[in-house]
């Protein structure tokens, strides 16, 4: 059943580009495979389109080449396009980026891991892997190896903060070049958070692949096991029964919900509105313990599993779970309330760290941050798997694109979620939690997308040709985001960094993987 | 006016922790209970079963330092020999405490007489993140709302090393990390503490292995007190770093 079939539009993914579904799997041999100039020319037609590059991955070809992957994103045809070319017949391309700013962290992670350069990239150095840092531990080489965009000039000063926080934070190293208060450009250096999650992925056993996914990034436990899940399950050709999907989905809710209402508390906390604060620092914990009421974790770990789902919620426990969820919807629409009618709150979120909507479609921000600048995608929505192809989903919008904008989409989507989880628990299916998974597809792809709290997830996994796990690659939203915070604080004032950071609140370790 | 109603709504929401009894639902995946003698000859479906290798059979042990509290092992098990109980009490003062048997686990003891003086009513940890997926580093965050309040107890997270009385890690330590670390470290006045929060800084957990990243704190450096988990929950946090300070025997 396809809720909003009726307003499809015809997809803008022409040939050669092959379109697919989200989560649906297709024979290696059926990717188109086209030389450099045409999938150059073709990704930049399918984007001048209004499609999104959702992920670009390198694929294991015939030896010793290698295939380059783009996954577009077609959101109003409910569609996916894949092509692909050879290299290293090349090893050296017209870089996309400066045509298409969003694939500016592709091209320079596909350059870091795989050496393929793209000529032209206006910012090519590395992602992750500063290579100083990374050589033998404690070579004494600093972070100072790593070249810095520079402002010069009568009063400009430099800011460098972290990779060690005041904060308890991940690390990250931020660059302010500033005049006075204002700044005039940040530089974000990631990769401290390094981990080669994506390696792990595809050399373990299932049972380790499955607890990597779920740290890739550990505030997204449940959205990243879900996509693993949903692109073994299709690798497979396995169907989740009716019960595993929605658990999937009130648990996949219960995460948005935890961290929508925390990021509105530290969002209180940056603007020194302490109520707030703990008011919703204590309600997200309520969020956090209905998925350990479900799954014995607060982070949802353990629930999801390639298959179906390890829990249940039995009958004799719901109406306690549904009245401790209407507790905890009451005590959001009273603090949220009391929070947005602060003049004081109000007054620090509005205006500040404004992204418009021509700036976010050029970056390719996704989730939260997209829907806040008036992009209006949502995978539930426009790429849907599980329980939400079953409804009709009106995702959050507003188009003013600053704090206040990211804070309001956060209230709006939790109340959303509240009546989403309190519809699935009603009407939870019986019978059985979960399937055995059949032989993998030899040969065969699969891109699965799923709208985790912050924005899209996308795993593309292929198998080789025994079936066996050949290319696993993981596009965490933050991914597509951490530019449009850089981008967010140009002409803002320094001291607002902390709550634009928080209104953004991106993940280091799934950007470092 | 609104305000203050919404603060009188929002009630007294501290928990009466240690001196009242917390408890966890018995869903929580807490301490595993070990059982040897149910184990039957030549069974080691745990062991296989489990993502990080923290479990060894015949004797049946447990490594607490590895271990995630996934439910896998224990579902692995026809016999019972491994379940988890909703106990959060984790944390360990030697590594070798954290390895489970049959035997009622060691929990951590409290510093010396000195360091308690120092420490025991006004202790500062600076917080480094070295590979964490940031549920450590969440729920580190979480006992210092309301519920918890760790700043009852003298125990305040700072924004600088200068200030601080000791580090509190998490992570497997990244190769881009490890230097940071380091530095942090030092930056702390003597005397110090070094924690290891969540599974990464104690063993690598899910990383274990990995070629960008260590398999938990360098053997280099001495740890003071080991809190386990993936993550290990804000009561287990809790209940560790009193222990240390002797607020809890």
């Amino acid at each position: 059943m396809d809720s909003s079939a009726g307003t499809l539009l015809p997809s803008v993914l022409a040939p050669p580009i092959r379109t697919v579904r989200n989560g649906q799997a297709v024979a290696r041999a059926d990717i188109p495979s086209v030389s450099m100039d045409d999938f150059r020319r073709a990704v930049l037609s399918a984007c001048s389109a209004k499609a999104r590059l959702a992920a670009m991955a390198v694929l294991p070809g015939q030896a010793p080449g290698r295939v380059l992957l783009a996954v577009l994103a077609d959101d109003k045809s409910q569609r996916l396009g894949l092509l692909s070319t050879g290299f290293p017949l090349v090893n050296r391309y017209p870089a996309l980026t400066p045509d298409l700013p969003q694939a500016q962290g592709f091209e320079r992670e596909i350059l870091e891991e795989y050496g393929l350069v793209p000529e032209g990239h206006p910012w090519p150095k590395p992602l992750r892997r500063h290579a100083e840092l990374e050589g033998p531990r404690n070579s004494g080489v600093g972070p100072d190896a790593y070249p810095f965009f520079r402002v010069a000039g009568p009063g400009i000063h430099e800011v460098a903060v972290g990779p060690v926080h005041a904060g308890i934070i991940e690390p990250g190293h931020f660059r302010f070049q500033c005049h006075g208060e204002t700044v005039l450009h940040l530089e974000i250096q990631l990769g401290y958070q390094h981990r080669d999650a994506e390696a792990l992925l595809l050399r373990s056993s299932p049972a380790r692949r499955l607890v990597v996914a779920e740290t890739v990034a550990g505030d997204t436990s449940v959205g990243h096991a879900l996509a693993y899940s949903i692109a073994l399950e299709a690798l497979t050709g396995t169907t989740p029964p009716p019960q595993a999907e929605a658990m999937r989905g009130i648990v996949l809710e219960l995460e948005r919900l935890a961290n929508h209402v925390g990021d509105l508390g530290a969002l209180c906390s940056d603007v020194g509105y302490l109520p707030g604060a703990s008011w919703f620092g204590r309600l997200r914990g309520e969020f956090l313990n209905l998925s350990l009421e479900i799954c014995g974790s607060r982070f949802g770990r353990g629930l999801v599993i390639p298959g179906g789902v390890r829990f249940d919620l039995p009958a004799a426990r719901r109406e306690a779970f549904l009245a401790r969820l209407e507790a905890a919807s009451t005590d959001l629409r009273h603090i949220a309330d009391v929070v947005f009618q602060t003049p004081a709150v109000v007054s620090r979120f509005e205006g500040t760290g404004v992204v418009g909507v021509a700036l976010a479609e050029t970056l390719g921000l996704v989730g939260v941050a997209a829907r806040a600048s008036g992009c209006d995608r949502d995978v539930r929505r426009d790429h849907p798997a599980g329980i939400y192809r079953r409804m009709s989903m009106e995702p959050a919008a507003t188009s003013s694109g600053g704090v206040m904008a990211r804070a309001q989409i956060r209230r709006r989507e939790a109340e959303d979620s509240i009546a989403l989880v309190r519809d699935q628990v009603a009407a939870l299916p019986d019978g059985a939690r979960s399937v055995a998974l059949h032989e993998p597809r030899p040969h065969a792809l699969v891109v699965a997308l799923v709208e985790g709290w912050r924005g899209e997830i996308a795993h593309v996994v292929a198998t080789d040709d025994k079936g066996k796990l050949a290319a696993y690659k993981v596009v965490d939203p933050s991914f597509h985001n951490w530019l449009g915070l850089a981008m967010a604080m140009r002409g803002g004032q320094i001291s607002d960094f902390p709550l634009c950071n928080k209104s953004f609140n991106l993940s280091y370790a799934g950007h470092d993987l | 006016m609104r305000r203050l109603w919404e603060r009188l709504r929002q009630g007294y929401r501290t928990i009466d922790f240690p001196k009242g009894r917390a408890e966890l639902p018995s869903q929580f995946r807490g301490r595993p209970a070990l059982d040897p003698s149910r184990c039957q000859a030549d069974c080691h479906g745990c062991a296989d079963a489990c993502p990080t290798a923290a479990i060894k059979t015949n004797p049946l042990r447990l490594d607490l330092g590895a271990c995630l509290f996934c439910p896998v092992c224990s579902q692995a098990c026809s016999q019972d020999a491994i379940r988890f109980t909703n106990d959060f009490r984790l944390a360990a003062r030697t590594r070798s405490d954290l390895m489970l048997s049959g035997r009622e686990m060691t929990l951590a003891a409290a510093l010396d007489r000195k360091m308690r003086g120092l420490f025991g009513r006004s202790l500062k940890l600076r917080q480094v993140s070295a590979g964490g997926c940031n549920a450590c580093e969440a729920d580190l965050n979480v006992t210092g709302i309301v519920v918890f309040d760790i700043s009852r107890f003298g125990i305040q997270f700072v924004a600088s090393p200068r200030h601080a009385d000791g580090i509190v890690v998490t992570g497997p330590i990244t190769t881009n990390m490890a230097l940071a670390l380091r530095e942090t470290l030092a930056a702390v006045p003597q005397p110090k503490l070094v924690i290891a929060a969540g599974a990464c800084a104690i063993s690598g957990g899910p990383f274990a292995g990995s070629s960008t990243c260590g398999d938990g704190i360098p053997a280099d450096i001495p740890v003071d007190l080991y809190l386990p988990g993936c993550p290990p929950h804000p009561l287990t946090i809790l209940d560790g770093l009193l222990r240390l300070l002797g607020g809890i025997k």
